[in-house]
């Protein structure tokens, strides 16, 4: 049996109060999974502790049946973290960023530098590829970024609203190239707060309210938990309801 | 009494609010809780430096003072060299009227007079300037008024004065930069030429004494007999700021006059294309630099390697990086020429360079560092590599340190072949001083956007001070070592010491 993308077990994280309350999440390899739930419910705490830039208060992270917080070197190799603030260099250009992303990645160079330019031609990039980015719109800082998540060929992919701020064209492309990773076996969690992309994109989503996993499964499966037929909006906005009462 | 929107008192209440509440920002990092003890530490300071001037000038006031030629050129030297830096100051000061964006888009895209905004925001430049200055001289004119008479305070005249020739000087500058060189590359040339301006009259002074004198005493040189020699008469036009600073109070109140109208004819003069230039100056944000692909790219490095790489290119392409850079070289210019001028002469003539040369190792090495490691701009990038933290750090230090000893190493070789003891004092001291501020940037850093270098010393008031104070002492450890005085041990001591006390009160990163 193969092991899971993402294992999450009791995991837990306070700051100045408890924000991730025990969460147990198991994703499987190659899934497009959504991270749903409103504003400070505790999604981006998840995910950067997954991502390895928060430390969680207790709890297990297992990528691919890595032990990320025993080895995050070796969790970190095969994943990659995109958030919605593109962590690009304004005084480097695409081709210098995702050069030094495959340094970090320690990618071969050769492989790096034909990856690079096909990620550059792929995301429309090409005739920017040696401009600085310190001129970019978001939509192309944003791409800029998914390039790096991407010269590495991860197998586990982390978005944070990838899309918040992009135009239609842009979302069209970043939508596209995610979809295309999981066509390919790679493992995609991402949040958004756009839910006809995880209507339409998604193949289990995951509700959060108030640091708990509320409620998990297919569209279909949600709908039935709700005993009716509704939209996701819908559903989404009755299950944050009833799990704000039952907290 | 509220005044209407969009009137000069409305802009200049709205402009005085925002002023007051970044300088408190400033001042406590933010954090409320700080204000008592900046307020408690700030005091202290400032009753320091009024015992400083109050027996400073005691000995001067008891022999009373005589306005003659001698003492004419000393304070007219003086209130230049002062100038030079309220100048500096307002140079940077303007450029941000211009290139700050926060509110401008909002105010510039309503129905306020944008010309207003600009008379505002430059006579908040002046009060701003004025003030500052006010304050490093007032222990010196305050001390004067008490021991002496009323007639010092003319001194605040004179500052006016110089205060209102700062900010239009700076306005015109600002001005015809934008006219040749264009929006975008006026910001930099505004910094360099801030930066210049801020040392250049120091360094030109100090190496006007070394090439007539010998030395590095500025004073010296104000004193030197040829000088008085060749300055004019008493009465001349020239002494005017002096003798209105030494209580002449008709001269200081013509002086500030004179100031107050070239600063309003300036603002008046250059008002009108405010609106014009600052929108060219937000349009920047869109323009796209394009830079000629490397032909070492994509070489095989180790992650060390890269990480080098990349800082090396972003302090490269930094133009704040730059000014700051230059100031620092400007500096080691003076014991440079030292080094030429007395080439062949006996060591002990170069003792005064050791601590010049470790100070600025210390200084520099202090901002190169926070641009390396606290200046991250994809701080979740490099967190999310597959890179343990320890060899991350060690790639930014040695990426910050190599260039230390890049700048250092010219002048050491040369030091080296004269007087080799004190090539190895600067090594040692200087990699020392490097080392220590580089330690404490590591120790006390808050990850932020390397666009927020300005503001880099308000994250924390004790990593400022023990980086200042540990420079100053390695500086200090270095000339006691190169006058081969066992004091020297008790300097290195000391920064010891601050070091150990700097890691004490470092925040613990968990």
């Amino acid at each position: 049996m193969t092991s899971p993308a993402l294992a999450l077990s009791g995991l837990t994280k306070s700051f100045d109060r408890p924000v991730v309350k025990g969460v147990d999440l198991t994703i499987a390899a190659g899934e497009f999974y959504a991270l749903l739930g409103p504003n400070g419910a505790g999604k981006t705490t998840i995910l950067r502790m997954v991502a390895g830039l928060l430390k969680p208060d207790a709890g297990s992270i297992s990528i691919f049946g890595i032990d990320a917080l025993a080895d995050p070197i070796a969790a970190k190799r095969v994943m990659a973290w995109v958030s919605d603030e593109p962590m690009v260099y304004d005084r480097l250009t695409p081709l210098e960023y995702l050069e030094f992303v495959s340094g970090l990645w320690e990618v071969e160079p050769a492989l790096a530098q034909k990856t690079a330019h096909e990620l550059i031609d792929w995301l429309g990039l090409a005739p920017h590829a040696n401009e600085l980015c310190g001129g970019f719109s978001k939509g192309m800082l944003q791409k800029v970024a998914l390039a790096g998540a991407l010269v590495h060929d991860p197998k586990v992919i982390i978005l944070d609203e990838p899309l918040t701020g992009l135009d239609a064209g842009s979302a069209r492309q970043v939508k596209d190239v995610l979809r295309e990773k999981v066509a390919t076996g790679v493992t995609v969690i991402m949040t958004t707060h756009i839910l006809e992309v995880a209507e339409r994109m998604a193949e289990r989503i995951g509700v959060i309210a108030d640091g708990r996993l509320i409620a998990e499964g297919t569209l279909a499966e949600l709908r039935t938990r709700l005993g009716r037929e509704s939209t996701l909006e819908d559903i989404f906005l009755d299950l944050v309801a009833q799990g704000s009462q039952a907290a | 009494m509220i005044a209407a929107p969009g009137t000069l008192p409305w802009l200049a209440r709205h402009e005085l609010r925002l002023g007051w509440r970044d300088a408190m920002a400033a001042a406590t990092g933010g954090k409320r809780s700080r204000a008592f003890g900046w307020l408690i530490g700030g005091g202290l300071v400032y009753a320091l430096m009024f015992l400083i001037a109050w027996f400073a000038v005691r000995p001067a006031v008891q022999d009373g003072i005589v306005i003659d030629k001698p003492v004419l050129v000393t304070v007219t030297g003086t209130i230049f060299l002062f100038w030079t830096v309220t100048l500096s100051q307002a140079l940077e000061s303007v450029t941000r009227v211009y290139y700050t964006r926060s509110d401008l888009d909002l105010i510039l895209s309503s129905p306020a007079s944008p010309a207003r905004l600009f008379a505002v925001r430059s006579a908040a430049v002046f009060l701003g300037t004025f003030m500052l200055s006010g304050l490093l001289i007032s222990p010196l004119v305050i001390s004067l008024t008490i021991q002496d008479g009323p007639h010092w305070l003319s001194a605040y005249l004179v500052l006016a004065c110089f205060a209102s020739l700062s900010v239009a000087i700076a306005i015109g500058t600002t001005r015809l930069l934008f006219r040749l060189a264009g929006p975008r590359r006026t910001r930099l040339l505004a910094q360099i030429v801030a930066g210049i301006v801020g040392a250049g009259f120091v360094i030109g002074i100090q190496a006007a004494a070394i090439l007539s004198e010998g030395g590095f005493s500025r004073l010296a040189l104000f004193q030197s007999p040829q000088l008085i020699a060749a300055a004019p008469d008493a009465t001349s036009l020239l002494w005017m700021p002096a003798r209105a600073a030494m209580g002449s109070v008709g001269e200081g109140i013509a002086l500030a006059i004179l100031g107050f109208c070239i600063l309003l004819a300036t603002i008046i003069f250059v008002a009108p294309s405010y609106a014009r230039l600052a929108s060219a100056a937000a349009g920047l944000n869109h323009i796209r630099s394009t830079r000629r692909a490397s032909s070492t790219a994509f070489a095989p490095r180790s992650q060390r390697q890269t990480l080098r790489r990349k800082e090396w290119k972003l302090l490269q392409r930094d133009p704040w990086l730059l000014s700051q850079t230059l100031m620092q070289l400007l500096y080691m210019l003076p014991p440079a020429l030292l080094l030429w001028v007395n080439y062949g002469s006996s060591g002990s003539t170069f003792i005064v360079i050791v601590p010049v040369l470790v100070m600025a190792a210390g200084q520099l090495a202090g901002g190169l560092a926070w641009l390396a490691i606290s200046g991250e701009d994809a701080a979740d990038l490099v967190t999310t590599a597959p890179i343990a933290p320890s060899t991350l750090l060690r790639a930014k230090v040695e990426a910050v340190l190599s260039i230390i000893i890049a700048l250092l190493a010219p002048m050491i070789i040369a030091l080296l072949f004269i007087t080799p003891p004190m090539a190895l004092a600067v090594a040692v001291c200087g990699g020392l001083a490097a080392a220590s501020s580089t330690a404490i940037q590591l120790w006390f850093r808050v990850p932020g956007k390397r666009s927020q270098f300005r503001r880099r010393h308000t994250a924390s008031r004790i990593a400022t001070i023990t980086e200042a104070l540990s420079s100053i002492l390695w500086a200090g450890t270095g000339a006691l070592w190169a006058g081969n005085s066992i004091m020297a041990i008790g300097a290195a001591l000391f920064a010891l010491l601050v070091l150990g006390l700097a890691r004490l009160l470092a925040p613990r990163k968990g």
